[in-house]
């Protein structure tokens, strides 16, 4: 036989649902937004290997292997099957 | 009859339909099955595919799809007498709205959780989907205008509610600073924001607020369409963390607070019906009850909107097939006890018949305010609250919806305006986008003249577009039965009923806008016409192919989910924010 729920877990799931309720209609927006976001933080990394010289390279290429996995779903996300830079070839 | 009488029959009728209509239908008509994945949790990407508690998304689902209409419509119908707004809100509910939002979420969730656009590319054909696009944007065009109105009018009507209504604004951008800049935990935030927003209905039924007469050479209605416009237009454009996120939380909860306040207060107070069962004291210019009942009263007894919630967000959702029964048909049962509520209110909460008739003095004329003038009577005869302030309760409640209605429509059309820009290649940013989404819906608003009144005008045209995009959902669901060799008659009775009367409707007005000489409406309803038929051509066409040729589109799918489990799609984690699904897009607005 299942325990009934304990009145902590009972609150706990009614924060969580009120949270859901709050939240789910703008997920896929907020998912958005953060990805907008992450693009312009990778081009940001990537500026030196894209060519653009960027006056915060010192700090920004420890960065690189932060980035790796993401480049590859970006270029993937923009419709290059393969990396489009020679020297980043992540696939 | 006591309104008590009619809201216990009425309810048990709904809830009758959801024990053993919606059962049958569960059962042996969509046949779901809990063993079988969802999209949801086949294509979990924590973002738009996510397996959600049954009564959580019941939460997201009903308050996506109640909004202003269920309250308009049959405040506006009961002009023919009670009785068959009454017949029409608990039997459409039962046999058609149920069946509908239940049939839309199941024809998705057989199919990826793709929208109703992208299915009626693939059942009816690619000139099925052009049509879909034609009658969504019509849809989102008219709800922006009516709506307008709608809260103009209830502005002008109950000077008391201006302070809540945009102090709801204020309150809404607090919660949202509460929430992610001050981190308060949402439970105290809730709280806070309730306690907040009633405070301001005491407020704003101390100090009524009125414009001038005339502002700059223009009356107050019209003044308060633009300013509307306005603030939908910034609001559109502003992140939705900030406004439209804590703003539609809140009206979430306040729908369900007003919900009790009013079915309470009709348990308490159990006021008497006042308005005729069947009105033969129509007032002149009323149309016919056939076809015109049908088309106005939408949401409440069967509304197109109702499927692209379905399809287009709550499908990807479901975390069993079998909850789908709880959250499409028992969602339709919320809207069907929201139009009761609305038809008691605005039957029962008169004193005398005599002055019942005084409101109702012509067709369009009753409408929401006479929702609040009656359901304000009845909260206060109930809680023994003062009845301005119930009245204000009341209107604040209809304002709310409607306009959290329109700044969703306005940022759907820049979507739309944005998408056809790209296609004739201009490239349009936010800000033109958005001038051109709130200019055409002023232009329509005040099409008929510089009171605004183009807007209302176009309510019946809402409905025929609306149930024209229930009729393109029916057809869907009816073609998809007919593939797997079930019978189609819940869905096919219903479909021939609507597209009669849609049709019916539609040439009616059609012969009404021709007389009043109203070249834009008319030819809004020749394109709405000419759609509708194309509706039924493509549809019965693709039938009679689905009869002769019945396929297993299960199976289809089967072998569908098996690429997708192979590694072709998306998956949790596999990407850091889960891009390329099938379906994008911001959830729809609710009317």
């Amino acid at each position: 036989m299942s325990q009934p729920p304990q009145p902590r877990n009972r609150l706990a799931e009614v924060v969580a649902g009120l949270r859901e309720f709050y939240a789910g209609p703008y997920r896929q927006t907020f998912a958005r937004a953060q990805q907008d976001e992450d693009d312009l933080f990778l081009v940001i990394v990537l500026a030196e290997a894209l060519g653009v010289p960027n006056p915060a390279s010192y700090y920004t290429v420890e960065l690189l292997p932060v980035v790796y996995d993401q480049f590859h779903d970006w270029h993937r996300r923009m419709g290059m099957d393969r990396s489009p830079l020679d020297h980043f070839s992540c696939c | 009859m006591n309104s008590l009488t009619l809201a216990l029959i009425g309810a048990a009728m709904v809830l009758a339909g959801y024990a053993l209509y919606s059962k049958f239908l569960a059962e042996k008509i969509y046949a779901l099955d809990d063993s079988r994945p969802t999209p949801a949790v086949m294509l979990d990407d924590g973002v738009d595919y996510v397996p959600t508690n049954k009564y959580v998304l019941w939460g997201h689902h009903f308050t996506s799809v109640a909004g202003a209409a269920p309250i308009v419509g049959p405040a506006v119908a009961v002009i023919w007498g009670w009785l068959p707004a009454f017949l029409w809100v608990t039997i459409g509910t039962v046999f058609f709205a149920g069946m509908h939002d239940l049939g839309a979420l199941w024809a998705s969730i057989r199919n990826r959780g793709q929208s109703i656009g992208a299915l009626s590319g693939r059942y009816i054909g690619a000139r099925g989907r052009n049509l879909f696009l034609v009658v969504i944007f019509l849809v989102l065009l008219m709800v922006n205008a009516a709506f307008s109105v709608v809260i103009s009018n209830l502005l002008v009507g109950t000077p008391t509610a201006v302070i809540p209504t945009w102090g709801a604004l204020l309150v809404a951008l607090a919660i949202g600073q509460a929430i992610y800049r001050l981190k308060w935990s949402l439970p105290l935030v809730s709280v806070v924001g309730v306690v907040a927003l009633y405070g301001l209905i005491l407020l704003g039924d101390n100090v009524p607020l009125a414009l001038p007469e005339t502002v700059l050479g223009l009356p107050d209605r019209s003044v308060w369409i633009i300013l509307l416009f306005l603030y939908a237009g910034v609001a559109s454009m502003l992140p939705v963390w900030m406004l439209l996120q804590p703003r539609d939380y809140i009206n979430g909860l306040q729908l369900f607070i007003a919900l009790g306040i009013l079915y309470g207060s009709v348990l308490i107070a159990r006021p008497e019906v006042v308005a005729p069962a069947y009105n033969t004291n129509l007032p002149e210019g009323t149309p016919s009850l056939v076809p015109l009942l049908f088309v106005t009263i939408a949401c409440g007894a069967i509304s197109g909107f109702h499927g692209m919630v379905s399809s287009g967000t709550s499908s990807k959702q479901l975390a069993k097939e079998g909850d789908a029964r709880f959250v499409g048909y028992f969602g339709a049962v919320g809207e069907g006890l929201l139009a009761l509520g609305s038809i008691i209110a605005t039957t029962a909460g008169f004193a005398t018949l005599a002055q019942w008739e005084d409101t109702y003095q012509a067709f369009n004329d009753g409408g929401v305010n006479a929702f609040v003038q009656g359901g304000g009577r009845i909260v206060e005869a109930g809680l023994g609250l003062p009845q301005s302030l119930a009245a204000t309760i009341i209107a604040t409640t209809a304002i709310l919806f409607a306009a959290t209605t329109m700044d969703t429509g306005v940022r759907l059309k820049r979507f739309v305006i944005q998408e056809i820009g790209q296609i004739a290649g201009v490239n349009l940013n936010r800000m033109l986008a958005t001038v051109i989404a709130v200019g055409v819906g002023l232009a329509l608003t005040f099409g008929a003249g510089a009171d605004g009144s183009g807007g209302m005008r176009i309510w019946p045209l809402f409905g025929t577009t609306n149930q024209l995009l229930a009729a393109l959902t029916l057809s869907i669901v009816t073609i998809m039965l007919l593939r797997r060799g079930r019978s189609p008659l819940p869905t096919l009775i219903p479909l021939v009923f609507l597209g009669a009367m849609t049709i019916y409707a539609l040439l009616v007005q059609l012969g009404t806008f021709w007389e009043q000489r109203d070249w834009l409406l008319l030819v809004l309803d020749i394109v709405i016409l000419i759609s509708a038929l194309w509706v039924i051509v493509e549809a019965f066409i693709a039938m009679k192919s689905a009869r002769a040729y019945p396929g297993d589109d299960d199976q289809e799918l089967a072998l569908e989910m098996e690429a997708v489990a192979a590694g072709s799609a998306p998956r949790r984690g596999g990407s850091s924010t889960g891009q390329g699904h099938p379906q994008e897009g911001t959830p729809p607005p609710a009317p």
